[in-house]
């Protein structure tokens, strides 16, 4: 064996470090971060003056009385004496722990079915194609058989906001699983990665971007269910947004109306944001969005 | 964790295929792979397997890394050898950056913190990356990355090193820099390697000692020992007549599965 010959050159290190150079130059690009703010909220400013706009002509041309559809002037002015109430924050931290509690739930369960389902042969036959047609049943057709099973309680809202996401978030797993590249599998076994830590240290973080777009899902159904769910099941002592809302409709409250349906829509848009905010840190971190642009 | 046909009774270092078999599938959908394949590779021989597609070099180096069982045979690595395997793409792990990369199979070993920090730092400085330890490895080119997958390899402490044509998708340049690179790592740790490829140059470059397969099913048909002495240039005249003649007898071999 030639040891004593084969010790890197000058020279080779220098073709190294210059072959390196070359390879990753240009690789690097920072666009300001105001400007990439920018060009993303004006387009959304745009769109929501445009909205908002075609709601006032339509109010202008008459098509209804005013006291059912109100224009925007009188729904912002309801809507900013709506955010100083006590009455919005109550409603507010109600529905939020509902939506959490019962997302929670749902993360849960959906978790602990998604990696059965992706590890057990059996329970795959048995289950895979039942979650996948559990997303389709609208959550709103639960509602009968959960005020049968729990009359018009809090259980009746989680058994629906459970049902209604957990598919979601079991088949962002099972997908997660399911895609992991084996080649990083079989790197991760060679470097002694085995059993449980196998999962840790390979598959739950490979399978991490689509965990997060099945959660991302899921509290899109669960928050569709919870809304649906507090229509419908409203609690005297516990006015929740949604009962707000079935309360403003039967005292004819327009602009009320309208103002607790932004809330509802900016709620869920934030929690939405939230979502696409970690997806995106993910898919950054993987060097997937460089052609994905903003 | 080796498989049962691995009866670990060999030196250190040294590799020892009896017999080797390998088949997939079953009754008359079963295919041979690798027909009773034997070989010892001596502690710190470089050896490339050759061959053309279908002669199960990459299922060999399976067998060898316990990734996979053999049908029958047995393979004989030193006592808890554990080989250290590298595929064409570098299989890094995205989510981790170059050093944590280069951290795991060290933190799989129980080793303590400050230990592994310094480890890391000297294997990224072997690989000639230790600027870039904080990257991701999307943002590094092609042969930046297979050093990285080189570093993390060699952070098993494993005396063998099993390669599948680690550099069978860089450009020539790189390929010829990263021969220097291997040959010199492979000489300072006085490993033992295993290189498949389907590169005939690069195997004459590379070898103590060439191996040709056959293919459907794999055997060994062929060997040669290189005595061309290091460091060698992929270029020198010695090389090319080495891998001339390893050609023709590949291009026999292939010419077989014409008719």
């Amino acid at each position: 064996m030639a040891s004593d010959t084969l010790t890197g050159s000058p020279r080779t290190d220098a073709e190294i470090s210059g072959l390196d150079a070359l390879d990753i130059a240009g690789r690097e690009k920072a666009p300001s971060r105001l400007r990439r703010g920018w060009s993303a909220l004006w387009p959304k400013l745009a769109a929501l003056a445009l909205a908002v706009g075609a709601w006032q002509v339509v109010v202008w041309t008459g098509w209804k009385d005013p006291w059912a559809l109100p224009g925007p002037a009188v729904v912002f002015a309801d809507l900013g004496h709506y955010l100083v109430s006590p009455a919005l924050w109550d409603g507010l931290a109600t529905t939020a722990r509902r939506a959490a509690i019962g997302f929670a739930a749902a993360v849960a369960v959906g978790l602990l079915l998604g990696l059965g389902v992706a590890r057990v042969k059996v329970l795959r036959a048995a289950l895979g194609s039942m979650i996948t047609a559990l997303q389709t049943m609208p959550s709103i057709a639960w509602f009968p058989l959960a005020i049968l099973l729990f009359q018009l309680s809090e259980q009746a809202i989680f058994f629906v906001v459970v049902l209604g996401a957990a598919p979601s978030v079991a088949n962002g797993v099972i997908h997660g699983v399911d895609y992991v590249p084996p080649l990083l599998v079989r790197a991760g076994r060679n470097l002694g990665a085995r059993g449980p830590h196998l999962y840790r240290y390979v598959i739950a973080p490979a399978a991490l971007p689509a965990i997060v777009a099945g959660l991302k899902q899921g509290w899109a159904f669960a928050w569709r269910s919870l809304m649906a769910g507090e229509l419908l099941v409203v609690i005297a002592t516990r006015t929740s947004i949604g009962a707000q809302l079935t309360y403003a409709r039967e005292l004819s409250e327009a602009p009320r109306l309208l103002a607790i349906m932004i809330v509802i829509l900016v709620v869920g848009l934030l929690v939405d944001a939230a979502f696409g905010a970690a997806d995106k840190a993910i898919r950054r971190r993987w060097g997937v969005l460089d052609q994905a642009g903003a | 964790m080796t498989p049962t046909t691995t009866t670990p009774r060999g030196v250190t270092g040294s590799v020892a295929l009896r017999g080797v078999t390998k088949v997939y599938g079953q009754g008359g959908n079963a295919v041979l792979a690798l027909d009773r394949v034997s070989l010892d590779v001596t502690p710190g021989e470089f050896v490339c397997l050759v061959g053309a597609s279908g002669c199960g070099k990459s299922t060999l180096l399976n067998l060898v890394a316990g990734l996979d069982r053999a049908s029958g045979g047995a393979i004989e690595l030193g006592d808890g050898v554990n080989p250290g395997l590298m595929f064409q793409e570098p299989a890094l792990f995205p989510w981790l950056t170059v050093e944590a990369n280069v951290e795991v199979p060290l933190k799989l070993r129980g080793l303590p913190r400050a230990e592994r920090r310094a480890r890391v730092a000297e294997l990224l400085r072997t690989v000639h990356l230790a600027d870039f330890g904080r990257r991701r490895p999307h943002q590094l080119s092609g042969g930046m990355r297979q050093r990285v997958a080189l570093a993390r390899t060699l952070a098993l402490d494993t005396p063998v090193l099993l390669m599948d044509e680690p550099f069978g998708a860089l450009d020539a340049m790189t390929r010829d820099i990263l021969h220097d690179e291997l040959e010199r790592i492979w000489s300072e740790r006085g490993l033992t390697v295993l290189f498949v490829t389907h590169n005939v140059r690069e195997a004459a470059r590379l070898a103590d000692r060439i191996i040709l397969l056959s293919s459907r099913p794999g055997r060994i048909i062929w060997s040669t020992r290189v005595d061309v002495p290091r460091p060698r240039r992929i270029d020198s005249p010695e090389i090319a007549t080495i891998a001339a003649e390893v050609t023709d007898r590949l291009r026999t071999e292939v010419g077989r599965h014409g008719q």
